[in-house]
């Protein structure tokens, strides 16, 4: 292990704070003044208060906002777990044609600009689709998060099944067990934490998207983060974005520290 | 193991007539690499048959074509007389040791040794006490509720043993299970094999790179080299009378003797080998007794290594001999013969091996 004399370390250390402190000050600020009682975020808040909690608790169109948010990010997600290891299969068992070119494209969509893959979908929809006489809708929206999405799915599967042991599931075969029994008893518990860690990453992702989003949310339908933007531009509305950014971040949080925690014990098994 | 049903505890000669497993024209291609070619084998019921080679030589290829996961690109594969050829493993009537044991990591030792009986729909009160006692007979009742990964390599070892024998197979396939063992437990694990193959009266088909471990075990050892079967035939057969210079030398040390100096010595270019155990090192001026062939050397190396000692030969004319003696007597008190020394190499007749290729 590579040892540091006491100033280096310090100065690490130091280092390593700054770099936190720019990265959580802002949404700890956020955090704080959504429990701020005055309308307009502050610093220092002047009263505590959990009025704005309440405002949002009953706003209808948060509630919606909040439901359609759970609804894209559950839908891309479900198809993300489907797609994404079905893919990882195939890329880690058997060897085809153009097997590199198809992992690659599977991977792009994580990189692409969001503008980008946004004005794709809203174009291929508005002036393919919709002439063709398919009002593709909400459904859209969760086929345009899915693309990122089956990445995350992809990543995990695939990376836990090239370590898994190929024999395992031929000494399952070999003592009477067909393949579906197989794949039930033998493969999938083998990837299973994997499996479960990539898609809630991949919920985490669609929860708080906004750039495909807006291309590609149907008139009047609006996620969380929509909401948060189209709020923003009010003025008078900041305490109640705050409160709402919160919940979106409280969100995003738990399944990525639970996707995490899924991977680690795996690990250290 | 010793459930063994009067069936499988027949002796192999009554049932000769049928081959526990035989293949017939067998070849095996992976892209342009051969890997079997043409084989044609007959494994009698009950036998323990050991498949020896080098790595690459197509023995674990074949013992897996046996187990189903690979297809022969063409060929047959029958066992007890029904062609399998185009069964999946889990229609076959045989199982496997793998060598990494393959363990369901996720299942207890219990559950893995279930498994099998799971599969067959045996109902879950006999299931549970036919793989409780198989985990007895490998003597490791204690540790039925562990995980594979709290178990040594050598527990493991009788545990996938456990699993496949407790469903009572007709054929044993073993793929170098013994390989990630070290000296003293792998040694132990032959005699221990050996002995539950001969309760049990199942078929053993036993892939090794190991030629001890094959002749120590075995009733009968395939030689394979690139894909071909060179030799089959008991232990004894394929050290005494090698069927080629790749067998002669794959088992134990040889001495090959081909050509002109095989003319000079025994009247005939024929390619030969005398192992080295059969030489005996008298003093120079020795006569050389009826039926004895002696060769005049000068020794060029001595290596002890512990119960025997190697002598490295150089005859007169220029053929390069071992000899290998037993270490009877302390060191420095048996011949003491050192490097530089001019001895008589002396081998009877009847010990030299004429190798028909």
């Amino acid at each position: 292990m590579l040892r540091f004399s006491r100033t280096s370390r310090w100065s690490l250390m130091a280092i390593v704070a700054v770099v936190l402190i720019f990265m959580y000050a802002p949404l700890s600020v956020l955090i704080l003044n959504a429990f701020n009682e005055r309308q307009i975020s502050a610093w220092p808040i002047p009263e505590w208060s959990f009025k704005w909690w309440a405002v949002a608790f009953e706003s209808e169109p948060i509630r919606a906002a909040l439901l359609n948010s759970a609804i894209v990010a559950l839908g891309a997600m479900t198809i993300a777990m489907l797609l994404g290891s079905l893919v990882a299969f195939a890329l880690s068992k058997y060897e085809f044609f153009g097997k590199g070119t198809v992992n690659l494209l599977v991977v792009l969509p994580i990189a692409l600009p969001g503008v980008v893959t946004g004005v794709a979908f809203s174009n291929t929809y508005s002036n393919f689709l919709t002439p063709a006489g398919f009002q593709i809708g909400y459904f859209g929206m969760i086929v345009a998060h899915a693309t990122f999405c089956i990445v995350m799915v992809f990543n995990n599967v695939f990376a836990r099944l090239k370590r898994m042991n190929p024999s395992l599931q031929e000494a399952s075969m070999d003592l009477g067990e067909g393949l579906w029994g197989t794949f039930r008893l033998v493969t999938f518990p083998q990837f299973r934490t994997a499996f479960a860690a990539g898609a809630l990453l991949a919920f985490a992702l669609s929860f708080d998207e906004v750039v495909v989003t807006i291309f590609t949310a149907p008139p009047g339908v609006d996620t969380l983060p929509l909401w948060i933007l189209k709020e923003m531009a009010r003025p008078n509305q900041a305490s109640v974005v705050n409160v709402v950014a919160t919940v979106v971040i409280v969100l995003s949080l738990i399944p990525v520290y639970v996707s995490q925690r899924l991977s680690r014990t795996e690990n250290e098994k | 193991m010793n459930q063994g049903s009067s069936k499988s505890s027949t002796a192999p000669s009554q049932t000769a007539t049928l081959s526990a497993v035989s293949l017939k024209a067998l070849n095996k291609n992976f892209g342009d690499i051969t890997a079997v070619s043409n084989l044609d084998l007959e494994i009698p019921q009950g036998e323990f048959f050991s498949m020896l080679g080098p790595s690459g030589s197509g023995k674990t290829t074949v013992l897996r074509i046996i187990a189903g996961f690979e297809t022969a690109t063409s060929g047959q594969v029958f066992l007890e007389g029904s062609d399998v050829t185009e069964l999946a493993p889990f229609d076959r009537d045989v199982n496997t040791v793998f060598q990494d044991y393959a363990l369901f990591p996720h299942m207890s030792i219990q559950l893995n040794v279930e498994y099998g009986l799971r599969a067959r729909k045996i109902p879950k009160a006999e299931r549970a006490k036919l793989a409780s006692q198989a985990i007895e007979s490998v003597k490791l009742t204690h540790l039925a509720d562990r995980l594979p990964h709290q178990l040594s390599g050598g527990q493991r070892q009788r545990i996938a043993l456990a699993r496949a024998l407790v469903l009572r197979p007709k054929v044993l396939l073993l793929d170098e299970p013994l390989g990630a063992l070290d000296k003293q437990l792998r040694e132990e694990m032959q005699v221990e094999l050996k002995r539950i193959q001969r309760e049990a009266g199942i078929t053993f088909i036993f892939v090794t790179h190991d030629q001890e471990e094959a002749m120590r075990m075995s009733d009968r050892i395939a030689v394979f080299n690139h894909g071909k079967i060179e030799q089959i035939g008991t232990p004894r057969e394929v050290y005494e009378s090698p069927a080629s210079s790749f067998v002669a030398s794959f088992l134990g040390v040889s001495n090959l003797i081909s050509g002109a100096a095989a003319k000079e010595l025994f009247g005939s270019d024929q390619l030969v080998n005398v192992r080295p155990e059969r030489i005996k090192l008298l003093k120079e001026s020795s006569k050389v007794s009826e039926g004895e062939i002696g060769v005049k050397a000068t020794i060029t190396d001595v290596a002890y290594t512990g119960a025997n000692t190697l002598y490295v030969l150089e005859s007169d004319g220029g053929l390069r001999i071992l000899a290998t003696r037993l270490n009877e007597e302390l060191p420095g008190q048996e011949l003491g013969l050192e490097a530089g020394d001019r001895v008589l190499a002396s081998f009877r007749k009847e010990h030299v091996a004429k190798i028909p290729n």
